[in-house]
């Protein structure tokens, strides 16, 4: 008995180990960006003090997290499907800008329409425009074996332009076509077409919107056939084929939704904080680059839709922390960048650990495995053939 | 709109894209895939700069870009060869990584006015080729004359080389390779720190020759993931990828000189009078990594070519049959 009871007992700390594993994947990250702060010559607890007030110091300071956290984790949903059915999905940034796009034309076309109507409209604008710059990926990896994380990226320097072209041709402001500045942006979009505020900071209605989509994605994925072939295609296409699943179509599907919850996010873009399109040239520009760090919250919440909520909200906080770390210490807030890519190298590098506990556990228990997510069979990364 | 001045620019360009391509071709021959070649030229780029800079010497940039780039492709190494992680993952995570410490490096870099650079010069004889001449040996920097060296030798060097063969060995079938006595992981170790030196001459060729200056993100604009895309298209061959790299870079010179004059095949040129036209012409170059991937795969179907079989699999010693 007393056998049984140690075994269950390591069973146990061995599972809170892995849990605690992006916890210390972050505190990694952290210690080696102290490292370069002070190479940068600046107090690391001085600059982390700062990137802490920044981001939960207030609760001004906090709801602006809770801003930039909506996009990481619409972003990140998408990914969760996408990566769950071994599509490796990096196009966030485009279906992003695609889906404000659609959102943005139904807000400046539908004018008189009501508010609420028109805000649900383009919502589901966005959701088609991400869901068209997702899907083309899709299809050109079923049926034409491209693949995947090259065409996104591509699609992204497409959409970029795409989004150049039109800001600065056919849905420029027309005040601003009068002028000889020709700022790219489009007119604003009427007030009554403004999510709503949920408190009296910038908050919107789009935060609550993602954290209950991010439940009915837990339930797609995992109490639906539509997610329970997602997967299955995802873990070993080849069974999958063998058991009557059309691959090719839960691949397009895969990489479709995963865009159109990218679309989604660059819709409450524009509904919930800018209120109009505006362009510097750039993606970043538009999107804060939500489509990466969507990719990234992702991995860290392990590719669970829930655990992405808390994941989407650390990196929103380092993003708004990053801002207040420049201005009160000088250092550039591209170190936010360097710091997601290390969470990410300590997240995937723990990776070996959690297997090789897993194995004992089976060695030991008979425990039942928890099959790991699709992108870490390494191996399905098939460049194009 | 000089076809002879766009071919020159496009070689020119295309030879960032070359070294990058010929340093993944190496990479993944032996069995790693690195997506990171976009981090890895953007801190070569940056290096390149900042210590041509300090030192006035572009020779001691370049050398220290490629020494940089390689040190950070060595993290990837460790994680997928010695971890044996994702390769994907672990590659976007080097992205963001080489992005971010150029940044917060490179700070401050746009505003260092002019450097000196790698130099530039005719060769004698071969210049007066017609054609090929002024397009390959008329005023080019001498990293495009290092290009045209560099591809046939690792052609070479892959296909009719013992040290060749080893490496293609160990990414087709690492287990033979292992019983053969290869030390799998050192040679996967090697061609990655191999792979990321060139992605950071790559970048050195923007910031020194090509494009000189710092320009943050914008430097390398998504040439890396170009170059990653060549390599599929070259199906792993040298001699493809530098063709592909000089097209592509003839591509981007095209799109810019359309722009410029005010008749086109004798009607208004469209781009000069409506210039936010302009914009499609710039998403060409990315369409059309996109259309050569159907080709490359579409090509690769019919004559049963592939990438090498172990290209993303971690080796680990002992497990059955890999």
């Amino acid at each position: 008995m007393s056998a049984l009871k140690n075994k269950l007992q390591s069973e146990w700390i061995s599972r809170f180990i892995d849990s605690l594993l992006p916890v210390f994947a972050t505190l990694a990250a952290l210690l080696i960006g102290a490292v370069m702060l002070l190479f940068l010559r600046v107090n690391p607890i001085e600059a982390y003090a700062a990137l802490w007030d920044g981001a939960f110091g207030s609760p001004n300071a906090f709801a602006e997290t809770l801003v930039k956290a909506t996009p990481l984790l619409l972003v990140a949903l998408g990914i969760c499907i996408s990566f769950r059915g071994d599509v490796i999905n990096i196009g966030g940034e485009g279906q992003m800008i695609v889906g404000a796009v659609f959102a943005t034309w139904v807000g400046l076309t539908f004018t008189n329409l009501p508010g609420w109507l028109v805000i649900v409209l383009a919502l589901l604008a966005g959701f088609a425009g991400g869901a068209v710059w997702g899907g083309i990926p899709g299809l050109l990896k079923a049926y034409f074996r491209v693949n995947e994380i090259l065409s996104t990226v591509m699609m992204n320097a497409i959409a970029v332009q795409l989004m150049n072209f039109l800001l600065r041709g056919p849905m420029i402001d027309p005040s601003q076509a009068q002028l000889a500045s020709k700022i790219p942006q489009t007119a604003p979009l009427l007030d009554i077409f403004r999510l709503p505020r949920l408190v009296p900071t910038r908050l919107h209605l789009g935060a609550l919107i993602a954290v209950i989509l991010a439940v009915l994605v837990y339930i797609l994925l995992w109490r639906t056939t539509l997610g329970y072939r997602i997967r299955a295609v995802g873990q070993n296409p080849n069974a999958a084929r063998y058991a009557g699943i059309k691959v090719q179509r839960y691949v397009v599907l895969a990489l479709l939704l995963s865009g159109a919850f990218s679309g989604l996010a660059g819709a409450t873009q524009v509904y919930g904080v800018n209120y109009r399109m505006i362009t510097d040239g750039s993606a970043s520009g538009f999107t804060g680059s939500a489509g990466f760090n969507g990719i990234v919250a992702a991995l860290f919440g392990q590719l669970h839709p829930v655990w992405s909520i808390p994941a989407s909200i650390l990196f929103g906080a380092l993003l708004v922390g990053a801002n207040k770390m420049q201005r009160v210490v000088q250092v550039p807030s591209a170190l936010v960048i360097a710091l997601n890519g290390l969470v990410v190298v300590f997240v995937v590098s723990s990776e070996i650990w959690r297997r090789r506990r897993q194995r004992q556990r089976l060695a030991v228990g008979g425990m039942e495995e928890e099959p790991p997510p699709p992108h870490e069979k390494a191996g399905q990364a098939e460049a194009g053939t | 709109m000089d076809p002879i001045i766009i071919l020159q620019a496009g070689v020119a360009s295309g030879t960032v894209l070359l070294f990058a391509a010929l340093g993944e071709v190496l990479a993944e021959r032996s069995g790693v895939l690195n997506l990171g070649v976009e981090g890895m030229m953007l801190i070569g780029a940056m290096s390149a700069f900042s210590v041509t800079i300090a030192t006035g010497n572009p020779w001691i940039g370049v050398l220290v870009a490629m020494f940089v780039a390689g040190l950070l492709s060595q993290i990837h190494a460790f994680i997928v060869i010695t971890l044996q992680a994702d390769q994907v993952v672990s590659g976007l995570a080097l992205t963001l990584v080489g992005a971010g410490i150029s940044l917060v490096l490179g700070e401050g870099l746009s505003k260092a006015g002019t450097v000196s650079l790698m130099p530039n010069f005719s060769i004698p004889l071969l210049s007066q080729i017609p054609i090929l001449g002024p397009i390959l040996f008329t005023r080019q920097s001498v990293l495009v004359y290092i290009g045209y060296l560099l591809t046939p030798l690792a052609w070479y060097y892959i296909n009719h080389t013992r040290p060749g063969l080893h490496l293609r060995a160990v990414g087709e079938y690492p287990a033979a390779a292992d019983a053969l006595g290869i030390n799998v992981f050192r040679m996967r170790y090697m061609y990655v720190f191999v792979g990321g030196m060139l992605a950071g001459l790559g970048g050195a060729t923007i910031s020194l020759a090509v494009a000189p200056g710092w320009f943050s993100e914008l430097t390398t604009g998504g040439q890396g993931w170009i170059a990653v895309g060549l390599v599929i298209f070259a199906q792993w061959d040298p001699i493809r990828a530098a063709l592909g790299s000089y097209a592509f870079g003839a591509l981007r010179r095209l799109i810019l000189d359309i722009q410029a004059p005010l008749t086109l095949f004798g009607m208004d040129n469209p781009f000069y009078y409506n210039p936010y036209w302009g914009f499609f012409l710039q998403m060409l170059p990315y369409a059309f990594t996109v259309i050569v991937l159907v080709i490359g795969s579409r090509e690769a179907i019919r004559k049963r070519l592939g990438a090498p079989a172990a290209l993303g699999e971690p080796y680990i010693r002992g497990e059955r049959g890999k």
